[in-house]
């Protein structure tokens, strides 16, 4: 186990995960390589090895997208998230990165005031550190603990 | 007609108006669930997929009443009440899997995969002691049998003797409609599902309701995805609960969008990757890219493109209602015939680029209507009637769905 490793991890996505909290979706994109893949599943689908995704993207072209759509196009009523994020664990170390997997709860807060406990899972990271921009996504894939998505999912996980 | 319904009055001006508190009766809500979900209606229960080898079994709905589906070790698919003769506990704890019997775990009561009575744990006592009295027939408290049709793939239930046979209860264009989009084995990709914060009908409405579609979804109409102004039609069922919306892929012009100035019309929006996510393949043959497809009461058979998906609409309550997806792709897909499926599923569930808000408004008139019991909601585009038509500017499938109902209910 290398500590530098543990803390670059965790640093990536606590930046992730207040770029999201604090409603600057138009950097969330950048957080991933020009071809990373982004998506959304459960640990149902997972375990049945069924491939479909709730959101799924495979380059930063598609994610802007995403955003672009939430900003211009798509209806959904005033909501922020919080995002609790755990320790990485550290499941392989190679030369084309690290792979780790963080567990998140996510707090959604809506314009009327209601928080709702909205989603519980995991981060399953596949991360290169060493890109001139600092450490990036090649993957993330969000492992739900629920089938359940109350209402929308609107705002990334 | 019983006491609730005899206190109850539709308006007299008929399909056109619906009184609000249809959404917030509870003693209705109850009511619904006898005289439809297991009264003489047709439920889709599950994919005959779901349900893959002998010994395989299905959680899944009648309404409120939890059921389990099963195919059995010959093959024959089965669906009975997941309720124990004995205490009345769940049968079933897990939501699929495989399994030669099923064995109720509060008092180790067993049951075959139809649904019969097997064993009785200590049916005799012990040593001649305790047990039941020879005279007690526990087999006649088993869990209430299903009637069982499986059409193209697909497995509905009944409890009633009277409901019609499946067929007939689809009509003829659902059953040609349903088997173009089933038309081959069924392979499935994945589910999940959405709590709507509503009634299990305004849900409902929302998808018969062809007028909202690019009004509401702007990401579709932005993209002519499927804009009014697309050739395409309106389907009603004669008995009103059944409905098909479809439309062409290709958009036949008609600046109605712009010359309403609607703000979906806005031609200067574009996205940086649209083939990534919008590309598809007329696998149909027909040009068809658009069908949506109800079966009264909560039965929806979804092809956007390439993305297919049944969907369930389970009451959950009088303000909560569970619509579980699953999404299916064929056993002939080639890879990249999946991959564009897996890419099309952006559009639809709960964070679907033309779907997320359906959720959301079926909860905005559940808020809005609070205080509202006795007034009125408007459902006169279209005119009044229930027939089929090429507009889908029109809400005569919504009209269509409060016919059957109010005929199933008795009012």
């Amino acid at each position: 186990m290398n500590i530098e490793h543990i803390v670059a991890i965790a640093d990536l996505n606590a930046r992730y995960a207040d770029a999201i909290d604090a409603n600057r979706l138009e950097a969330w994109p950048d957080f991933f390589l020009d071809d990373g893949c982004y998506r959304v599943t459960t640990v149902e689908n997972v375990a049945q090895g069924l491939p479909l995704n709730i959101i799924y993207a495979t380059s930063r072209a598609m994610l802007r997208d995403r955003v672009k759509a939430l900003r211009e196009a798509n209806v959904y009523e005033g909501q922020h998230y919080r995002h609790v994020l755990g320790t990485p664990l550290i499941t392989l170390v190679e030369a084309a990165g690290l792979r780790a997997r963080t567990s998140f709860m996510v707090a959604r807060v809506m314009r009327t005031g209601d928080t709702m406990l909205f989603a519980t899972g995991c981060y399953e990271d596949h991360i290169v550190v060493d890109t001139p921009d600092g450490a990036r996504f090649v993957e993330k894939t969000v492992v739900l603990d629920s089938r359940q998505i109350d209402t929308l999912l609107a705002i990334p996980l | 007609m019983n006491v609730h319904t005899a206190m109850r009055q539709w308006p007299a001006e008929g399909l056109t108006r619906v009184p609000y508190w249809v959404y917030s009766d509870r003693a209705l809500y109850d009511e619904e669930q006898e005289r439809i979900f297991r009264g003489d209606t047709w439920t889709f229960l599950c994919m005959e997929a779901e349900l893959p080898t002998p010994n395989s079994f299905r959680a899944s709905n009648l309404g409120d009443m939890p059921v389990v589906v099963t195919r059995d070790a010959d093959g024959v698919i089965h669906a009975f009440e997941n309720r124990c003769a004995h205490r009345g506990s769940l049968l079933c704890l897990k939501e699929r899997g495989e399994v030669r019997e099923i064995v109720c775990v509060y008092h180790n009561w067993t049951y075959d995969l139809t649904g019969k009575l097997t064993g009785v744990a200590f049916r005799r006592g012990i040593a001649g002691k305790g047990g039941m009295p020879s005279d007690c027939k526990p087999e006649e408290h088993a869990p209430r049998q299903l009637r069982i049709a499986v059409f193209a793939g697909l497995v509905f239930g009944t409890l009633s003797h009277d409901t019609p046979p499946l067929d007939a209860y689809l009509g003829p264009d659902h059953v040609a409609r349903i088997r173009r989009v089933m038309r081959a084995p069924a392979r499935l990709i994945g589910g999940y599902s959405q709590i709507i914060p509503s009634n299990w009908k305004l849900y409902i409405e929302n998808v018969k309701d062809s007028y909202h579609a690019s009004l509401l979804h702007m990401f579709f109409t932005t993209f002519r995805l499927n804009r009014l102004s697309q050739k395409g039609g309106l389907v009603v069922s004669d008995a009103g609960g059944n409905h098909i919306s479809y439309s062409m892929t290709q958009d036949v012009a008609g600046k109605e969008y712009e010359q309403a100035g609607l703000r979906s019309a806005n031609d200067g929006y574009a996205l940086e990757a649209p083939d990534m996510l919008l590309k598809n393949v007329d696998e149909f043959g027909d040009g068809i890219g658009l069908q949506i497809l109800t079966v009264f009461p909560g039965f929806v058979l979804q092809q956007i493109r390439n993305c297919l998906a049944v969907r369930r609409v389970v009451p959950r309550g009088l303000e909560k209602t569970e619509l579980v997806w699953t999404c299916f792709g064929f056993t002939t897909d080639d890879d990249v015939l999946a991959e564009l499926r897996l890419r099309q599923a952006n559009l639809i569930g709960p964070a679907g680029f033309i779907s997320m808000e359906d959720g959301a408004a079926a909860g905005f008139v559940q808020r809005g209507v609070a205080g509202a019991s006795d007034a009125l909601s408007l459902v006169e585009m279209g005119g009044s009637g229930t027939a089929s038509e090429e507009s889908r500017v029109s809400e005569a499938a919504v009209r269509g769905f409060w016919k059957d109902y109010r005929r199933h209910m008795g009012f």
